[in-house]
């Protein structure tokens, strides 16, 4: 017995030096209070039209960290890809608040030190702290960007100009619709659903009993046979409208832009009812191997310059209010196009993505989670 | 020639001479470097994937949970649209063949027994050049074709007919499939009437059948291993896919692969993998049914 017992204090002292890192939701070690030298390298999922030349090449020239993005085309999409590879293939993702909590509870990103970065104090106020990326006081990203999805629409081929979501849902325009195809596309339907039903007292289109998503899905499948395609990128829904198969349909600002670009003649509002939006994150791996690199990326894109150019390439909205002034200056109204600096109450008006979970807000466990979203969605594309 | 003096050689002839003793020791040489491949990489690929959809996963964190459960099954059999993508997903994949085999098999035929050398040279070539192109750029050309505003629609206006409106559509995803995969068709089919000797049909002839009767009782028994080993490939690429009809697919065009790469993509692997095993089972019994009927008698 005396020549195994210290055998079996090593294996103790082992096993409890193993649980160390395993506390906490993050990876347990403490906020850096500085950031060092930049490692040469940044590895980046980002949406497309995030890592624009514009401001990438500045960034690496001043801090020599060649960025190396890949693009992802849903929330869905990057979460499986900051999962791969033991969660050290990526330093940084641009999650939006649909992705952002799962990145979180799965241990996928590490807390942020919002001091380390200049422009943070220039944040919109609910974009220094949503609970789309912190949690309890602990930052878990730096805010982004924001913007709604909008209603596009045809000015030559859809007359008059629509005011409310109930065009997408009509037979007017029927065979020549296109939605997104996306499962947190049932929050749309719900947002329009609880204005234009209220009985079904949805107050949250991402929180919705049985009954409440029984409804929204029934909408869905009304709506399915008036759907030419639903659009899995950017790129298919603007090519939908430039064949014309496509004259309607739920988009990005993005979309307007570049088929203005190209001469087609379309318009995006959003309409009476509100909208669902997007707040993007730049958030860190877990188990980032530029850590470096990425406080400078987050520090680069958080500048008023760079985060006017990015909201005019793309049309969203910065989170710095100071980019506001610099996005008139380098293209004029452009603040006011894309709500920069815009009030409280329209703000408040765009539902977030957020990942539907079953615990409704007054504190019931029986709202539908995401999955029940997913499973929905298929049996509806059928 | 003593060993004493030589020991080396000696050894060396005991070594070789346990291969020429036992064959198979040689043919497992031979063949260990890519039987390892195969087992490890994919059978055991196959095999991790396979054992996952007996598990669940959480998908708020993606961490599986290994407990043994017949769920995703379950979830599979009781979903009604899961039955519908899957005869979807079968039933496309048939139509492909058939209209491949009726394409394929004039072609082959030309190449085979009436062509001479250049042309046939030509057209073998002609029915390669679309592989050396990406297989997207295909896709989105037939898109483009297609389209409300294309080509298609454009002729059928310009002659007076109505337009046919096929774009997104199950139909577009069905004439996609059978152009992509052609060539994979045209080359068996040669291969297969190339080999049907003269002898035989001029011996039909001389038996006093005409034209179609050798056509049907001689030279279609002849080429039918080639017809069935085009099929295997034009079945199970189509079964397999998932990008065209993401594509050029319209709003019930789901595909077998589509709802596995959502899956994956959600992170609900256990169910990808239960609804991935669907096309595997389906693929083994038509490879049973072609070995009947004799596909891989060339080999």
């Amino acid at each position: 017995m005396r020549k195994h017992t210290r055998r079996y204090v090593l294996l103790a002292a082992f096993t409890a030096a193993l649980c160390v890192p395993a506390s906490g939701v993050s990876a347990g070690r403490g906020l850096p209070a500085s950031i060092g030298k930049g490692e040469g390298k940044l590895n980046l999922i980002a949406w497309e039209g995030y890592t624009q030349g514009q401001w990438v090449k500045p960034f690496q020239k001043k801090t020599g960290c060649i960025v190396h993005a890949k693009y992802a085309g849903s929330s869905d999409e990057m979460v499986t890809l900051m999962r791969q590879g033991g969660g050290s293939q990526y330093d940084g993702v641009s999650a939006s608040g649909d992705a952002s909590l799962r990145l979180i509870y799965g241990r996928d990103v590490q807390k942020v030190n919002p001091k380390l970065i200049p422009s943070f104090k220039d944040f919109i106020p609910a974009l220094k702290a949503p609970p789309h990326n912190t949690i309890k006081g602990v930052h878990y990203g730096i805010s982004l960007q924001w913007g709604p999805n909008t209603l596009l629409w045809n000015t030559k081929k859809v007359k008059p100009a629509p005011k409310s979501w109930s065009i997408i849902y009509s037979k007017k325009y029927k065979g020549k619709i296109t939605i997104p195809d996306n499962p947190i596309q049932i929050a749309d339907a719900a947002l329009y659903l609880s204005k234009k039903k209220p009985s079904l007292k949805i107050k949250d289109p991402y929180e919705l009993t049985q009954t409440q998503f029984n409804a929204t899905i029934s909408l869905l499948k009304r709506q399915k046979p008036l759907i030419k395609k639903y659009w899995a990128l950017a790129s298919d829904e603007i090519g939908l409208f430039k064949s014309h198969d496509a004259v309607v349909g739920a988009s990005w600002p993005y979309q307007t832009n570049t088929l203005k670009a190209d001469k087609v003649p379309v318009k995006d509002k959003i309409p009476r009812e509100g909208a669902t939006g997007w707040a993007d994150t730049w958030m860190m791996s877990a188990h980032a191997k530029h850590p470096n690199c990425m406080y400078k990326w987050m520090q680069w894109v958080s500048t008023p310059k760079v985060q006017a150019e990015q909201a005019i390439y793309f049309g969203e909205t910065p989170a710095n209010t100071k980019a506001c002034a610099i996005m008139n200056k380098l293209s004029k109204g452009s603040a006011q196009l894309y709500h920069c600096g815009a009030s409280k109450k329209y703000f408040n008006s765009i539902k977030f993505w957020k990942t539907p979970i079953a615990t409704c807000a007054n504190g019931k466990n029986n709202c539908m989670d995401y999955t029940k979203w997913q499973q929905a969605w298929t049996q509806l594309k059928g | 020639m003593t060993e004493s003096g030589r020991p080396l050689r000696a050894a060396r002839l005991r070594f070789t001479g346990v291969f020429w003793r036992h064959r198979w020791a040689k043919a497992l040489l031979l063949l260990a470097p890519p039987l390892l491949a195969f087992v490890l990489v994919y059978l055991a690929a196959l095999a991790a994937l396979f054992i996952s959809s007996f598990w669940s996963v959480n998908p708020f964190t993606s961490e599986m949970t290994h407990v043994w459960n017949l769920d995703n099954y379950r979830q599979l059999w009781q979903g009604g649209a899961y039955h519908t993508i899957a005869y979807r997903t079968i039933g496309i994949a048939a139509a492909v063949t058939a209209a491949d085999a009726i394409l394929a098999f004039p072609l082959g035929y030309f190449m085979a027994r009436i062509a001479g050398g250049r042309s046939r040279a030509f057209v073998f070539v002609a029915v390669l050049l679309p592989l050396w192109s990406s297989y997207l750029i295909r896709v989105y050309i037939w898109r483009l074709i297609l389209d409300n505003d294309g080509v298609l629609n454009w002729t059928l206006r310009k002659v007076g007919l109505p337009a046919a409106n096929i774009g997104y559509t199950n139909w577009a995803v069905w004439l996609i499939f059978t152009y992509i995969w052609l060539p994979f068709m045209i080359l068996p089919v040669y291969g297969a009437l190339e080999r049907v000797p003269d002898s035989l049909l001029e011996a039909s002839r001389d038996l006093g059948a005409g034209g179609w009767m050798t056509f049907r009782r001689v030279m279609l028994p002849l080429a039918l291993p080639g017809l069935v080993a085009g099929s295997i490939f034009t079945f199970s690429l189509t079964l397999g896919d998932y990008i065209t009809p993401l594509l050029a697919g319209g709003t019930s065009s789901q595909f077998i692969g589509n709802v596995v790469y959502d899956n994956i993509n959600q992170g609900l692997t256990p169910f990808a993998a239960a609804f991935a095993a669907v096309p595997l089972a389906v693929m083994g019994a038509y490879l049973l049914i072609a070995r009947r009927l004799g596909a891989f008698e060339a080999l």
